[in-house]
C-alpha cells in the first residue's frame, strides 16, 4: 500500500523561495551586478553610441556629447545628433560587406571540417576501454589549458614554404614542388581546426559515452548491419553534441583575429582582423565600433540557437 | 495486522484526550502557498509533549512542506506556528529549539563523525570539554563509539542513519523532526531500526515529528497518525483507530487494504443500519450507534481479514454475499481471495495460510458465499 | 570488455598526433643551435639562456603573472559570489540580465570585448596600463569562474546546508563552515581557469593595455609577426611544459584521491 512516487517531495523542495537574510543578500548580488554592469554593461551602450557619432576629433568625447544639467533636453538633443553614418559608410566600402561575408564563409567551413575530424576522435574515445577514458580526455583538455597564441604560432614553422609539411611531403616524393600553404586560407582552416578540435570534441564525446549500448545491440538483434546501425542509431541520438560541438566553435570562429593574423595572408580578410586594423591602424573609432555592432549583431542569432538547444538539452537530461 | 493493533503500551499515554494538557506544538490555521500552488490549507494541529507523531502521506500531500515550516526552512503564508509560549512566526532555523534528521542524512562529507555529531554544539559556543562528553554520550547511544573518527564516506547506509540521527539529538531539542528517516534502508534493517527509534526516543522522553509515506512504518512508530491529502489533514488518530475506524475512503484505504462498499441507507432500526448496495441482493446490516438518515448515499469500509469465504452458504451471517472466485492473491502466510459479486464489484477476502496448499479448497470460477459480522463494517464520511 | 578496435586505434593515434605534433616539434626545434627552423644543427640550450637574460621577456613575465595572479583572485571571488546570485539567491528583478551578462562573454568575440572595455576606459579617463588590462581580465575571467563553481552548486546537496542552518548556523557561517569546504576544490578549478585566460589572453590585453604594461602574449605576439625564431621556440617550450607539469599533475593527485575513497566505500558497505 505504500505509495512510492518519490518524484514531488524534490518539487516541493525546490518551489521554497527561502527566508531571504536581507542586507547580506543584497550585497551578495549587488557586488557581483555593480561590477558587471560597469564593465560589461557600460562599455556596450558606449560602443553603441561612438558607432553613432561622428568622426570630429581622433580622441573622445565624441560628438555628440550627452550633458547631464540639460536633462531631458540635452538627452533630446544627443539622440537628434546621432546618425548612421558610420553604417552607411560600411555598406558603400565593399571591404566590410567583403569582411563579414568571408568571416561566415571561413567559419562555416572550419565548423564543418572540425565535426568531420571531432566526429571519429570522439567516438572512438567513448568506444575505448573505460580504464584509457579519463586518459584520453585529459589528452584532449590539456591543449586547452595551453597558450593559444603559442598552439597558433607553432604552425608557421610546419606551414611555411621551408617548414616541415613541404619538408616531408619532398622527401616522400609525393610533390616536387613546395607547397604555398601559410598566407592562404587552407592555413587559416588548418588554423580553426586545431585550435577549435576540444571544443567539438567534448560535447561529442559527453553524448557518445553515455548512449546505451544495448540499442546499438537491439538495432543489430532487429537485422541492422553495425554501419547501419550507427547510421540509424548513433548518429540520430548524438544529434545534440553534434550542435553543442558546432555552436562553440562556429561562433568564435567567426571572431577570431589572432588565426587569420598570423596564419592567413593579407588576401584574406576577416572581421576580427579588419576592427583590430580599423582600431589600431587607421584609429577611426567610429567605424571600429559599427564594426563591433554588427558583428555583435551577426552572432545574435547563433547564440540564441546555441542557449535554445541547451536548453533543450537540459529538459530532456531532466 | 492484528498484531501491529496490540502494540499500545500497556500504560495509557493519550495526553490528546486530557484537555488540561498544554499542547508542544500548535498549528492554528497554517496556510502555506507556493505562487498559485497552495500546499497546505488552513491546517490547525495539536502535537503534544513526549509524542511520536507521524504525518502520513502520499508526496506531495504537503507533509514535508509541514515539516520544513517546523524546522524554519518555510514560512506559513498566513496562521500561526506555536511552540509552547512561543510563536515561530518569523523565527530563522538556527534560533529554534528544533532540530532535523534529514533523508538524505545531509551529513557533512568534510567532517568526522565525532565533529558531525559536535557540530551544533559548537554553534552555541560550547565547552569543548562538554562537546566532547556529550558527543561520546551521543555516540554510545547509537553504538557507533569505534567509528568517531570516520569521515560519512567510510560508513555503511545504516551507520550513516545513525549518525544523523545522533547529530540531531545532540542539542536535546525540544521537537525532533524526522524527515522519512528509513527510507534510504533496505527492509529488513529498516524494521529494526524502526525499534531503536521507538526506545531512543522514549529514553530519552522527547517529542518525535516524523514524516513518513509508509504506512507499516507510521503504524509501528507512531502514538499517533496525522493522515494527509491536498495539504489537508484527513484524520488524527491513533493507529489502532485510524485501522479500525477510518472516517473517510481515503484514510480507510491509505491504511491497509480495505473493501470499500457504496449503497443507500434503507432502514435504521436500533443500532442496526442496512445498506442497500445492488438491485437484487439482500441490504447489508452494519451497526452504528449514529442513525444515518434513510435515504442517503454512502460507503462502509470492511478490512479483507474481517471477511470470511466459504463454498457452503453460512447459516445465520449477518451478511452474506454470494460470488464467483475471479482471482487469488496467495503471499504465503495468507491469501487473498477476490470475489466477483453479482454488480461486478470486487470483495477481497483474506485467510490466514493455516493449511497447507495442496489443501486448499477453494479455486478460481468457484461459486462461493463471503459473509461478515455486522460490528465489522464501518460507515465512512466521504 | 570494450577493446581498441584497428579503427578506433588508428583514428585515436591520428587525432592526438594532429594535436600533439606541433606542439613536440616546436621543443625539440627549441633546442636546435641553428636559427633556421627546419635544419637540425645539432642539440644546444643556448635559446633558453637567451631566454632568461632577455631583460623584456622577464618583464613581460612579471607582468603576467602579476596580472593573472590579482585577477584570477579576484575574479574568484565575484565569481564565486555570482554563481551564489545564481543558484542561492533566489528570484530578483533584473536575475535575467544578470544570467545574461555572466554567459555573454564566453560567447562574445575577444575583440569586441577588448574594444567596449578600451572605449570605457577612455571616457572615464583612465591611464591605460596594468590596472586596466587587469579590470579587464577580472571581468571576463569571473564569467568563467561563474560558471564553473556554479555547475558544482548545481549538484551541491542544499539539506547540507538546511543541515547547518538546523544546527545553529546562521546563512553565512553556514557557508563558510559547510558549502565553502565542499566546493573548494570547484573554486580551486576556478582560479586555476582564470589563471590560465589571463596568461594566454593577447586580443583583449591589447586593447586595454598602454605603454610600460606589456603581457608576455603581446610580447610574444609582437615578435611572432615577424615570424619563427628560435627564442620564441624556447620560451613557447617553457610555458607548456609548466603548464603540462601542472595539469597532469592536477589530474593524478585528483585520480588518486578518487581511488582511494571509493575503496573507503567498499569497505564500510562490505563491513556493514
Amino acid at each position: 500500500m505504500a505509495v512510492a512516487d518519490i518524484t514531488s517531495p524534490s518539487e516541493e523542495i525546490q518551489e521554497t523561495s527561502s527566508p531571504s537574510s536581507g542586507w547580506g543578500r543584497k550585497l551578495l548580488i549587488a557586488i557581483p551586478y555593480i561590477w558587471l554592469l560597469i564593465f560589461f554593461l557600460a562599455p556596450f551602450v558606449i560602443v553603441l553610441k561612438i558607432s553613432l557619432s561622428d568622426v570630429i576629433l581622433a580622441r573622445p568625447p565624441y560628438f555628440p556629447n550627452f550633458d547631464i544639467s540639460e536633462g531631458w533636453q540635452g538627452l533630446l538633443a544627443m539622440l537628434q545628433a546621432f546618425d548612421l553614418e558610420n553604417y552607411v559608410w560600411l555598406t558603400e566600402d565593399t571591404l566590410y560587406l567583403n569582411s563579414y561575408l568571408s568571416s561566415l564563409r571561413i567559419a562555416s567551413i572550419s565548423t564543418l571540417l572540425t565535426l568531420a575530424i571531432g566526429y571519429p576522435i570522439a567516438y572512438a574515445m567513448a568506444k575505448a576501454p573505460k580504464e584509457w577514458r579519463a586518459t584520453l580526455l585529459m589528452l584532449v583538455i590539456l591543449p586547452f589549458w595551453t597558450s593559444f597564441l603559442i598552439r597558433v604560432y607553432a604552425w608557421i614553422g610546419i606551414l611555411k614554404k621551408e617548414g616541415f609539411l613541404n619538408y616531408f611531403l619532398l622527401w616522400t616524393g609525393i610533390i616536387d614542388e613546395p607547397l604555398m600553404i601559410l598566407n592562404t586560407d587552407t592555413a587559416i582552416y588548418i588554423g580553426i581546426v586545431y585550435s577549435y578540435l576540444p571544443f567539438m570534441v567534448l560535447p561529442l564525446y559527453a553524448v557518445l559515452e553515455k548512449l546505451d549500448i544495448s540499442l546499438l545491440e537491439a538495432a543489430t538483434d532487429l537485422g541492422c548491419s553495425p554501419l547501419k546501425a550507427f547510421w540509424v542509431i548513433t548518429l540520430p541520438l548524438s544529434l545534440s553534441g553534434v550542435w553543442a560541438g558546432c555552436f562553440l566553435v562556429f561562433i568564435p570562429a567567426v571572431g577570431e583575429f589572432v588565426i587569420p593574423d598570423i596564419l592567413g595572408g593579407s588576401s584574406t580578410i576577416m572581421i576580427g582582423k579588419t576592427l583590430w586594423v580599423e582600431f589600431f591602424s587607421n584609429r577611426d573609432w567610429p567605424v571600429a565600433s559599427a564594426v563591433a555592432i554588427l558583428l555583435l549583431l551577426m552572432l545574435i542569432l547563433p547564440i540564441i540557437l546555441f542557449q535554445k538547444q541547451q536548453e533543450k538539452q537540459a529538459e530532456a537530461s531532466q | 495486522m492484528e498484531t501491529l493493533v496490540n502494540t499500545q503500551p500497556v500504560c495509557k499515554f493519550a495526553p490528546w484526550e486530557d484537555p488540561a494538557q498544554e499542547p508542544l506544538v500548535r498549528f492554528e490555521n497554517v496556510t502555506k502557498k507556493f505562487g498559485d500552488f497552495t500546499a497546505i490549507e488552513d491546517l490547525t494541529l495539536n502535537i503534544y509533549e513526549r509524542e511520536f507523531f507521524a504525518l502520513l502521506g502520499p508526496s506531495g500531500c504537503g507533509k514535508t512542506t509541514m515539516m520544513r515550516m517546523l524546522a524554519g526552512f518555510e514560512y506559513p503564508t498566513s496562521g500561526n506556528i506555536m511552540l509552547g509560549q512561543n510563536n515561530l512566526q518569523k523565527a530563522p532555523p538556527h534560533k529554534r529549539p528544533v532540530n532535523m534528521m534529514f533523508q538524505s542524512y545531509a551529513l557533512f562529507p568534510h567532517m568526522t563523525v565525532e565533529q558531525n555529531i559536535g557540530f551544533g554544539l559548537k554553534q552555541e559556543k560550547t565547552a569543548k570539554v562538554e562537546i566532547k562528553r556529550r558527543v561520546e554520550e551521543m555516540l554510545s547511544l547509537v553504538q557507533l563509539e569505534p567509528f568517531a573518527k570516520r569521515k560519512p564516506h567510510q560508513l555503511s547506509g545504516g551507520q550513516k542513519q545513525r549518525v544523523a540521527l545522533a547529530r540531531s539529538l545532540a542539542k536535546k531539542p525540544k521537537l525532533l523532526l524526522l524527515d522519512e528517516p528509513l527510507g534510504a534502508l533496505d527492509r529488513k534493517l529498516r524494521e529494526q531500526t524502526q525499534f531503536e527509534l521507538m526506545n531512543i526516543q522514549e529514553q530519552l522522553g522527547l517529542t518525535f515529528v516524523i514524516v513518513t509515506h509508509d504506512q507499516e512504518e507510521a503504524m509501528t512508530v507512531a502514538s499517533r497518525i496525522a493522515v494527509m491529502d491536498h495539504g489537508k489533514i484527513v484524520q488524527v488518530a491513533t493507529p489502532a483507530e485510524i485501522y479500525e475506524y477510518p472516517n473517510s475512503r481515503y484514510s480507510a484505504d491509505f491504511l491497509g487494504d480495505v473493501n470499500i462498499i457504496e449503497g443507500q441507507i434503507d432502514v435504521t432500526t436500533g443500532e442496526t443500519a442496512s445498506l442497500a448496495w445492488a438491485e437484487g441482493e439482500i441490504p447489508l446490516a452494519i451497526s452504528t450507534k449514529l442513525r444515518p438518515q434513510a435515504g442517503t448515499t454512502t460507503w462502509i469500509a470492511v478490512r479483507p481479514e474481517k471477511l470470511r469465504i466459504s463454498k457452503d452458504k453460512p447459516a445465520n451471517a449477518d451478511n452474506c454475499i454470494k460470488g464467483e472466485v475471479w482471482d487469488i492473491g496467495y503471499t504465503g502466510n495468507i491469501s487473498t481471495y477476490h470475489v466477483k459479486a453479482s454488480n461486478g464489484s470486487i470483495l477481497k477476502a483474506q485467510v490466514s495460510n493455516r493449511e497447507h496448499l495442496a489443501d486448499r479448497p477453494i479455486t478460481w470460477e468457484d461459486t462461493v458465499y463471503v459473509y461478515w459480522e455486522k460490528g465489522a463494517g464501518v460507515f465512512l464520511d466521504a | 570488455m570494450t577493446r581498441f578496435n584497428w579503427f578506433n586505434t588508428t583514428t585515436l593515434t591520428l587525432g592526438f598526433a594532429f594535436l600533439y605534433l606541433p606542439i613536440i616539434l616546436l621543443m625539440i626545434y627549441s633546442f636546435n643551435e641553428s636559427r633556421l627552423v627546419t635544419v637540425w644543427a645539432g642539440f644546444s640550450t643556448k635559446w633558453y639562456q637567451s631566454v632568461f637574460f632577455n631583460e623584456s621577456f622577464i618583464n613581460a613575465a612579471w607582468v603576467t603573472l602579476r596580472v593573472g595572479f590579482i585577477s584570477a583572485s579576484v575574479a574568484t571571488v565575484l565569481g564565486t559570489m555570482a554563481a551564489l546570485v545564481l543558484n542561492r539567491a533566489g528570484p530578483f528583478h533584473g536575475k535575467t540580465l544578470f544570467t545574461g551578462m555572466i554567459y555573454a562573454p564566453m560567447v562574445m568575440p575577444e575583440v569586441i570585448t577588448g574594444l567596449s572595455l578600451l572605449l570605457l576606459f577612455v571616457s572615464l579617463d583612465f591611464t591605460r596600463g596594468f590596472w586596466t588590462v587587469t579590470l579587464a581580465h577580472i571581468t571576463f575571467s569571473m564569467c568563467y569562474a561563474a560558471v564553473v563553481v556554479s555547475a558544482r552548486l548545481v549538484t551541491f546537496e542544499r539539506s547540507l546546508e538546511e543541515a547547518a542552518l538546523d544546527l545553529g548556523c546562521t546563512r553565512f557561517s553556514a557557508f563558510m563552515q559547510v558549502t565553502l569546504p565542499i566546493i573548494f576544490p570547484a573554486i580551486l578549478a576556478a582560479w586555476l581557469l582564470a589563471f590560465t585566460l589571463s596568461l594566454d589572453d593577447l586580443v583583449i590585453a591589447s586593447f586595454a593595455s598602454g605603454p610600460g604594461a606589456t603581457t608576455l602574449p603581446m610580447k610574444i605576439y609582437s615578435q611572432v609577426r615577424v615570424g619563427v625564431s628560435p627564442e620564441i621556440n624556447a620560451l613557447s617550450s617553457i610555458l607548456i611544459s609548466v603548464v603540462a607539469v601542472g595539469v597532469v599533475t592536477a589530474s593524478l593527485v585528483t585520480k588518486q584521491a578518487q581511488v582511494k575513497r571509493m575503496k573507503e566505500e567498499r569497505l564500510a558497505i562490505s563491513s556493514n
